[in-house]
């Protein structure tokens, strides 16, 4: 490994953890999802600075080829993240559905009053 | 001159307290003759709405779970929307004792947000472990960004003056222990003045805390998360113009 590569790794690593960390301080990333955002990112970071920490892990693990833990790491981590995702989506998916039930009887509602009311100044 | 209880609007966050918000009530009423009671339901699947409306408070019902802080964000736009200037909140499990809320808004004179904090001398609360350690560390640093001594920061007992409500019904946090945590230094940031006054807890009339002994690690780490992304965040975020 040459030291440019070296170098392009923990700067991509930086970038990771402060657009992360700007999204966060904006509030426009929730603490509950930047978490793993930011945890990929330091393990980005170690690997980058340390690569060596890279190489034992890989060989402790029976990996050949350390690169292939890069690997499955990220994709992991994808994986999950994706499947955090898609069960929040399905949690507003529910609380959209409720909410759309609650102004449709609300509506019905103030609809009925304002029908007793009409009835009334008749 | 403290803020007369005919101003006051209570503030009590439940969910699944059928058991014991109707007690609590009571007990609001009978101590302090006078106030509005607000109970946001917080999406119980109970009959905490039912209790509550027959005790004669104003209920509020969440369609769904938002969390004590956001249950709290809806009583600080209530108390904005009926000109209330001071909200106190009260935990719906009996846990707060209603006789100590004249000591809150007595200090409200000099304060904008008052804590009510219960290892500060009064009764015989006391919590151990991890959990014990968290709340230390937690009341080191907010002690220092609140420039005032502050031993109990995640009490739920507390009392927010005019200004304080106002920053709260905007920018009051949902998210987990932000309620406590963060509101703090929302707050100092927002240049309000934070006051503790010592009061005495009970133990829970009934159910169990949300707070679970094996999860007090868990705590200890989701305590410093909220901690950090509440001091990251841009303090102009905060900045008021009252």
């Amino acid at each position: 490994m040459n030291l440019r590569s070296y170098i392009f790794g923990i700067a991509a690593a930086l970038l990771v953890l402060a657009v992360v960390i700007s999204l966060l301080r904006r509030r426009r990333l929730r603490e509950r999802h930047a978490v793993w955002w930011l945890f990929a990112g330091t393990l980005a970071l170690i690997a980058g600075v340390f690569p060596e920490t890279l190489t034992h892990a890989a060989s402790f693990l029976g990996i050949e080829v350390p690169v292939n833990l890069v690997f499955f790491t990220s994709i992991a981590v994808l994986f999950l993240v994706s499947l955090q995702h898609s069960s929040e989506l399905t949690a507003l998916e529910t609380k959209t559905r409720i909410l759309a039930e609650k102004v449709a009887l609300m509506e019905l509602r103030s609809e009925n009053a304002s029908d007793t009311t009409g009835d009334r100044t008749d | 001159m403290p803020p007369g209880l005919d101003q006051t609007l209570i503030v009590i966050p439940a969910f699944n307290e059928a058991r014991c918000v109707g007690d609590v009530i009571r007990e609001v009423y009978a101590a302090l003759p006078g106030v509005t009671v607000l109970v946001v339901d917080d999406g119980s699947s109970d009959d905490t709405s039912g209790v509550s409306r027959r005790e004669g408070a104003r209920v509020a019902t969440l369609p769904f779970n938002l969390g004590v802080g956001g249950a709290m964000r809806l009583g600080f736009l209530y108390a904005l929307e009926h000109d209330f200037p001071v909200v106190v909140q009260i935990d719906a499990d009996g846990q707060h004792d209603p006789a100590g809320v004249p000591a809150l808004l007595a200090e409200l004179d000099e304060a904008d947000l008052v804590l009510g904090a219960r290892f500060a001398g009064a009764g015989d609360y006391k919590i151990r472990g991890p959990r014990r350690w968290a709340m230390k560390a937690l009341a080191v640093t907010l002690s220092r960004t609140a420039h005032t001594t502050l031993t109990d920061t995640t009490s739920g007992f507390r009392a927010s003056g005019p200004r304080a409500v106002t920053l709260f019904a905007r920018h009051y946090p949902a998210e987990y222990l932000g309620d406590t945590v963060e509101s703090l230094v929302i707050a100092s940031r927002g240049g309000l003045k934070i006051r503790q006054v010592p009061v005495a807890m009970r133990t829970r009339v009934a159910g169990v805390s949300s707070h679970r002994p094996f999860k007090a690690a868990f705590y200890l780490g989701r305590a410093a998360i909220a901690l950090a992304v509440a001091f990251i965040h841009p303090s102009s975020a905060y900045r008021m113009s009252v």
